[in-house]
């Protein structure tokens, strides 16, 4: 399967893919049994504790900032959603997508045009429909990616992502062509509006509805993510993506599990693609460029490959960063349009960057100092 | 009939751009095992130069030698500073590496040129050829474009078949390791590999630029055409990549010509191709061997 040519000889490949996926390789529980105490064992207890203090944290950013703040939050919320899931395909099995930014548009479009109907149904019906709808999308092109590898993988995805746009255009009358389709933004429930204003007084507005519904499909997408990546499935995931044979030897028929992977993260990237739909309130193609996909990229690259956590990290820098850089251009003397392109070339020089210097993202990187450190105060202790 | 002539003729001439550009990619892909995402935004780059040119009063030829040799120098650059790092790693990493690249680049040239469209000059007509009472689609510019290509790819044969460097290069792409022990610089054959496929890649941004509009982007679609026409040929082989870009050119100009509104769907036409090729022959149509699985 693997074509030895691929690596000339003499370069130890297997000790590559293990430094720019430490991120995905988290030591378990029990390995750092006595540490960890705070910690209870059971990981899904441990997952439920970490749900409960990320809604409590969710909760009280949006209440502490303001509405332009809270929209941006809900723009973090929708990278994260579709980061973790490509995370969990790069990271986790080894599978390259660029394509994640036309599965978004999948499950954007589908929410628009559900939420079209006269009497829409309740929104998370809808997003549960565009979540079933980009997996069956994301089935379909992972039976085509489970054959594939590496470049070959990279460039048919990127055919996806240049191509797929192309739909929108073709189906003008039902897709609404270039303009895209506006997207009717669902309106605060009464009860969300009383719970605001008990708990912080302030008003319960559609952006902040928006930011809050982000928040809790992110948390929800995070929680059954880490859970999977934990599970036999996520072993299996990890044995498929770092030793092909030795997989196929114990039993593991590689391209099922290649499939599920990118099912499940083409599912995310369709709930992405969802929320995106109800907050910017428009499905465009404009919106779903190879940019976008890049973008996914170049946020679980930065974060660290295979780690929610760092996906997180790089989609609030997908995020925070442009409005900031830009400034900066301003500042030096660039117009606006000039200085609106700062950020994607920061986004590229930091890619190739991180992948030269730091190829385990900041998560991978700051797990491996901290192993590092642990060891050498292992070996001190056991030697003196 | 005449329609059929003309959208073959332009299925050609377009073909011949995709072979160039699906040729610069098999040069990088034999040498180092990386295929360049970046090529099309280095194109992209040396064809804004010589557009800046021709704006301050160069003529259309200094433009195109100054443009091709400027992609050399970026070709040698870009291995020599980001690739090399990362040659020989995960194949992962190196995809990253030369997106990252892509990215960067095309920001640079919106944040040196704007990012809107300008018309890029021909170096020849634009009108077809008189055929009988009507005109078909071959341009004296098409035939500029297939002309030069094919004395390019000329060149290229006469360098690996009949010149020591050319010889060099090929050891250094068969074997590392053997080319090594025998005396080849392995490191500077890599990277004169690279600065010449930029050199191909430039020739074939600025041909299809010819007559047209550019912006920062204008490359994105031509990389995956260049990519479907290199997987079609095998990705390993010369001939292939341009037998590959021919069929790729021809397919989608008749999908565009004969499909109602399908010049929108021409994007796809180029994703299913490449899908049912990775499926059915992945080693490309041409492939001798089994040996090689996608």
């Amino acid at each position: 399967m693997t074509d030895p040519r691929t690596a000339p000889a003499g370069t130890d490949v297997d000790a590559a893919p293990v430094l720019a996926t430490a991120a995905a390789n988290a030591p378990s529980a029990q390995a750092g049994a006595g540490r960890r105490s705070f910690l209870p064992r059971s990981t899904l207890l441990r997952h439920l504790i970490l749900l409960v203090v990320g809604a409590v944290l969710a909760v009280a950013l949006l209440e502490l900032t303001d509405p332009f703040t809270n929209s941006q939050l809900a723009q973090v919320a929708y990278y994260a959603i579709a980061a973790g899931g490509l995370t969990v395909l790069t990271g986790l099995n080894g599978q390259i997508s660029l394509g994640h930014g036309a599965l978004m548009a999948v499950g954007a479009y589908t929410t628009a045009l559900f939420l079209q109907a006269d009497e829409p149904w309740p929104l998370p019906l809808i997003f549960l429909v565009s979540i079933a709808v980009t997996a069956v999308v994301g089935a379909i092109v992972g039976v085509a990616a489970a054959r594939l590898h590496g470049p070959y993988l990279a460039g048919a995805t990127l055919a996806l992502a240049v191509g797929l746009p192309g739909l929108a255009l073709y189906f003008r009358d039902t897709l609404g062509g270039e303009q895209g389709l506006r997207v009717r933004a669902p309106r605060p429930p009464d009860w969300f509006r009383e719970a605001i204003s008990t708990l912080s007084g302030g008003s319960g507005s559609t952006t902040k509805w928006l930011a809050y519904v982000g928040a809790f499909w992110l948390l929800i997408a995070f929680f059954l993510l880490a859970n999977l990546a934990r599970s036999r499935i996520g072993r299996t995931w990890r044995a498929v993506r770092d030793q092909e044979v030795a997989a196929e030897l114990a039993g593991i028929s590689l391209a099922p599990w290649r499939v599920l992977a990118f099912v499940v993260s083409a599912a995310c990237a369709g709930l992405g693609g969802a929320v995106l739909a109800v907050v910017v309130r428009l499905a465009a193609p404009s919106a779903f460029t190879l940019v976008l996909s890049l973008a996914l990229l170049t946020a679980i690259v930065i974060g660290g490959l295979g780690s929610l956590f760092g996906a997180l990290i790089g989609s609030a820098i997908l995020v925070f960063l442009p409005p900031w850089v830009t400034d900066l251009g301003t500042s030096a003397g660039l117009n606006g349009t000039k200085a609106a392109q700062l950020a994607p070339f920061v986004y590229g020089a930091v890619l190739v960057l991180a992948m030269i210097f730091a190829p385990a993202g900041i998560v991978g990187t700051l797990r491996l100092r901290l192993l590092g450190l642990r060891a050498r105060r292992a070996a001190r202790a056991g030697g003196g | 009939m005449r329609q059929f002539v003309n959208v073959t003729l332009n299925g050609l001439t377009q073909g011949m751009i995709f072979a160039a550009f699906a040729l610069a990619l098999v040069l990088i892909w034999r040498s180092t095992r990386i295929v360049n995402f970046a090529q099309g935004a280095m194109a992209a780059a040396t064809s804004f130069i010589a557009l800046a040119l021709i704006h301050s009063g160069q003529s259309y030829w200094v433009a195109l030698v100054v443009a091709l040799a400027s992609g050399l120098v970026l070709g040698a650059v870009v291995e020599r500073v980001v690739i090399r790092p990362v040659e020989g790693g995960p194949e992962l990493n190196a995809v990253i590496v030369t997106l990252g690249l892509f990215v960067a680049i095309e920001a640079l040239i919106a944040i040196i040129a704007g990012s809107s469209f300008q018309s890029f000059p021909a170096p020849f007509g634009l009108q077809g050829f008189s055929v009988g009472d009507g005109r078909i689609a071959l341009t004296p510019n098409g035939l500029f474009i297939i002309g030069s290509v094919l004395v390019t790819m000329l060149l290229l044969v006469g360098l690996f078949r009949f010149t020591r460097l050319g010889l060099a290069m090929r050891a250094s792409a068969f074997g590392q390791e053997v080319a090594r022990l025998l005396g080849v610089r392995v490191g500077r054959m890599l990277t004169l590999g690279w600065a010449l496929a930029a050199v191909v890649g430039s020739l074939a941004g600025l041909l299809i630029a010819g007559g047209g509009l550019v912006h920062p982007a204008y490359m994105d679609s031509i990389i995956v055409y260049g990519f479907v026409a290199a997987v079609l040929g095998g990705l390993d082989s010369p001939i292939g990549s341009v037998v590959g870009g021919l069929i790729l050119g021809l397919l989608l100009s008749y999908v565009s010509g004969y499909v109602p509104r399908g010049s929108g769907l021409v994007n796809l036409a180029a994703l299913v191709i490449l899908v049912v090729v990775l499926l059915v022959r992945p080693g490309g149509l041409f492939s001798s061997t089994t040996s090689r699985r996608a």
